[in-house]
């Protein structure tokens, strides 16, 4: 069994409340940080922990941190990134819902830093009862003398606030989620300037993943150089895997980076094998926006190397026969789903949430949708499976944020591992229809 | 002062430059199209990524070349920068590609448009675009609405260049319009379908690089190509009163403002000039205005009927 840094009380009666929490020993970061460590202090520990951005991109977060402008008489911002909207994550939402104050605690690290006097935790408006619950953590804080003024004497001020989103994918995006939390469109902005220099309301600003800023906690705590041993080479620590799929035990788990991904499957403690004994079939190991591996993938990287649940063994082999660790959605397929139907839905979600600033992403991702179902109802062509993959590059690297990549990559690497189901689906579409919703039909003219 | 070269012609560029200013400083082919970017209003550009560029070599204390393509509107010049745009095969790719996704769910009813002749889809379609379309569903469509008594929103043809709404943000005193929805959905409009009333919103004509946005006054009254653009003015006590003004024989049938070669306007004009005063009294004509962008329009003989319809 791994250490746990982070979940280790999520089972403890109460622990939602302030008495409960400091009782297991909460707060003690803030104690140490306020009362013995300066901010660059703690930058250093967070240098020397090797932390990764958990949001999905796995920037180093001490990094991310020193490029901070620190210009004078100019305020500087803390946001953490609760916009957790991709399709499998859903380790955030377990962690504000079970634990807040951790991720309180991990604010008011960070924010003294980070030399941050207001931080916002900026919620995605789907997780409305989460406010709440955050809320109320924030009043006990407050009313314990955690936020506020002159926090433990130090002389430093500190304000939180939770502003909830409207319920839109994009806003997880950084530069997006500023315009938001601006009151404006939540339009990416145009990189540079980036929001270290410039963010929200033109000031230097961090954003930063829940996750993230909870492992602050611990690396205060114990040190940086001891959070450091866990882990392997530049993946260290822990990291919250929300498992989900044909699995026996879908859930949260929290896993020292490095645990090999068979084991993460088959074990008992993790996922427990797969639902009904049937056999692994694909995998998506980083929420829906990473390239799906095929089954001869997951265990084995193409050299034959073992593959492990780390930054650098999941991205082994590069696109072509590896994928990401991501947000840390981990979706398992069995042998009976259908990857064209599951290419199809990741679509949908892409064009759904695309914000329609820029062309390739705007038409691009609309036209995927449309050609995979299309595809799916049975009126498919050859010729259009190679058309997804010339769609799909067109619309890679050429977009302003992120959101065209995402909706780009699982497109393309399900028709790389693929194609032979995409064949099957233009060949036989009364036989995949049967098998994929159990009944024959003719296939609907598009 | 910054040096760049662009597809091998060097130019010494102001400090703060992008590289399609310093295109246009160049000129000639070697100008990336701009579908959103406007030099006249902040903030536009990098939406349409038909300006995508390749840099190949960073500059001259970092010779790495940038990994990705970038938007030359946005990209600002370092000393001893090199770019290539036509020379460079993957962005002629990535561009075509760009075309494909701009008129994937364009209607193309250019013979019945108003803007056809001063399109810059058009040009962009003619010079990058395939000859067919991949494309085999329904195009999105929208119902044609009247803001105001003056301008024609045809939200089918737009291309979401978003320079509309920098005008109505910048130009003029409240915002009176914007984006709705998102993604292939989202669409120009004014909340309610409310009008747009104020003194410059007819700019929003002008702005607009295709015909999503059109006078009501002119609607169909002739194409462009028939017309003889005149260099006027007159005084005007909103704005500079310079005009370009559209005759046909001694008849004014419109006015707009003066378009530079690139079609960014940089005296705008207020509504009164643009669509009230079409009585050949109301100008001074000043002579000719030479327009080089669009060839359909330049190819009129001045003085001549020489196009007709056969």
């Amino acid at each position: 069994m791994g250490r746990k840094l982070l979940i280790e009380h999520a089972q403890v009666e109460g622990i939602r409340t302030y008495e409960v929490y400091r009782k297991q020993g909460g707060y003690r970061s803030v104690e140490k940080a306020l009362k013995t460590m300066s901010p660059d202090g703690v930058l250093e520990e967070v240098k020397k922990s090797g932390l990764r951005g958990r949001g999905g991109a796995g920037f180093p977060t001490g990094m991310k941190w020193s490029f901070l402008a620190k210009p004078e008489g100019v305020p500087r911002y803390l946001l953490c990134n609760a916009d957790e909207s991709e399709p499998g994550t859903f380790k955030d939402r377990y962690l504000m819902e079970k634990i807040p104050h951790l991720l309180i605690e991990g604010m008011i690290t960070s924010s003294y830093a980070l030399g941050a006097n207001t931080s916002y935790i900026y919620i995605r408006g789907e997780y409305s009862w989460i406010v709440f619950i955050l809320e109320k953590a924030i009043q006990e804080a407050y009313a314990n003398g955690w936020l506020g003024k002159n926090i433990l004497g130090s002389g430093y001020d500190l304000d939180l606030y939770v502003a909830p989103g409207a319920g839109a994918y994009i806003c997880g995006e950084e530069t997006a989620l500023i315009e938001s939390l601006e009151g404006k469109r939540g339009n990416p902005r145009v990189k540079p300037p980036f929001p270290a220099v410039k963010g929200l309301w033109a000031s230097p600003t961090v954003v930063n993943n829940v996750e993230t800023i909870a492992a602050v906690v611990p690396i205060i705590n114990d040190g940086g150089d001891e959070y450091a041993k866990i882990g392997i080479g530049k993946s260290t620590g822990t990291k919250l895997i929300s498992a989900g799929g044909n699995i026996n035990r879908p859930g949260v788990y929290e896993i020292e980076l490095g645990v090999p991904v068979e084991e993460f499957i088959y074990s008992d403690e993790y996922c427990g094998g797969i639902k009904n004994g049937k056999k692994l079939k694909a995998c998506v190991p980083g929420g829906s926006s990473v390239p799906i591996l095929p089954h001869f993938l997951i265990n084995k990287t193409a050299n034959g190397e073992q593959r492990l649940m780390t930054y650098e063994s999941l991205s082994d082999g590069g696109f072509v026969s590896g994928s990401m660790l991501g947000s840390g959605g981990f979706i398992v397929y069995d042998e009976d789903q259908c990857i064209v139907r599951n290419t199809w839905n990741f679509a949908r979600f892409y064009r759904h949430e695309s914000c329609g600033q820029c062309s390739p992403c705007r038409e691009g991702t609309g036209w995927m949708e449309k050609v995979l179902w299309r595809m799916e109802n049975g009126q498919g062509k050859l010729s259009d499976i190679d058309m997804l993959v010339d769609i799909a590059k067109k619309i890679e690297g050429n977009t302003i944020c992120p959101l065209g990549d995402a909706a780009a990559w699982p497109v393309a690497a399900a028709v790389r591992h693929f194609r032979e189901e995409f064949e099957w689906h233009v060949h036989e579409p009364k036989a995949c229809m049967e098998r994929n919703y159990g009944l024959v039909r003719e296939p609907v003219a598009v | 002062m910054p040096k760049v070269k662009i597809d091998g012609f060097e130019m010494e560029v102001p400090d703060g430059t992008t590289i399609l200013q310093a295109a246009r400083m160049i000129g000639g082919d070697i100008v990336p199209p701009a579908m959103c970017y406007y030099s006249t209003l902040q903030g536009s550009g990098s939406k349409c990524r038909t300006c995508l560029v390749k840099v190949t070599k960073g500059s001259e204390k970092d010779p790495r070349p940038m990994p990705k393509l970038v938007t030359s509107c946005q990209t600002m010049v370092m000393d001893g920068m090199e770019v290539a745009n036509i020379t460079s095969e993957e962005v002629q790719k990535a561009r075509a590609g760009v075309v494909e996704f701009l008129l994937l769910n364009h209607p193309l009813d250019c013979p019945i448009c108003d803007q056809a002749g001063e399109c810059h889809l058009q040009d962009l379609a003619f010079e990058h675009g395939a000859a067919g379309t991949r494309y085999e569903f329904e195009r999105r469509t929208f119902e044609k609405i009247d803001i105001g008594p003056y301008i024609k929103l045809h939200m089918t043809r737009c291309i979401l260049c978003y320079r509309c709404v920098y005008v109505a943000n910048q130009l003029t005193d409240n915002r009176v319009h914007g984006i709705l929805n998102r993604g292939d959905h989202s669409e120009i409009s004014t909340m309610i379908e409310k009008a747009i009333d104020n003194d410059f919103s007819g700019n929003v004509i002008d702005v607009c690089p295709v015909g999503a946005l059109t006078d009501r006054t002119f609607r169909f009254k002739s194409r462009v190509w028939f017309l003889d653009p005149m260099d006027a003015h007159r005084e005007c006590p909103t704005c500079s009163g310079k005009a370009v003004v559209w005759m046909y024989g001694n008849e004014v049938f419109r006015v707009t403002a003066r378009k530079d070669k690139y079609g960014e306007v940089h005296d705008f004009i207020c509504n009164t000039c643009r669509f009230e005063k079409k009585a050949p009294g109301d100008w001074v004509v000043e002579g000719p205005r030479s327009i080089d962008r669009h060839s359909v329009i330049a190819q009129g003989h001045y003085g001549q009927k020489a196009l007709t319809v056969r």
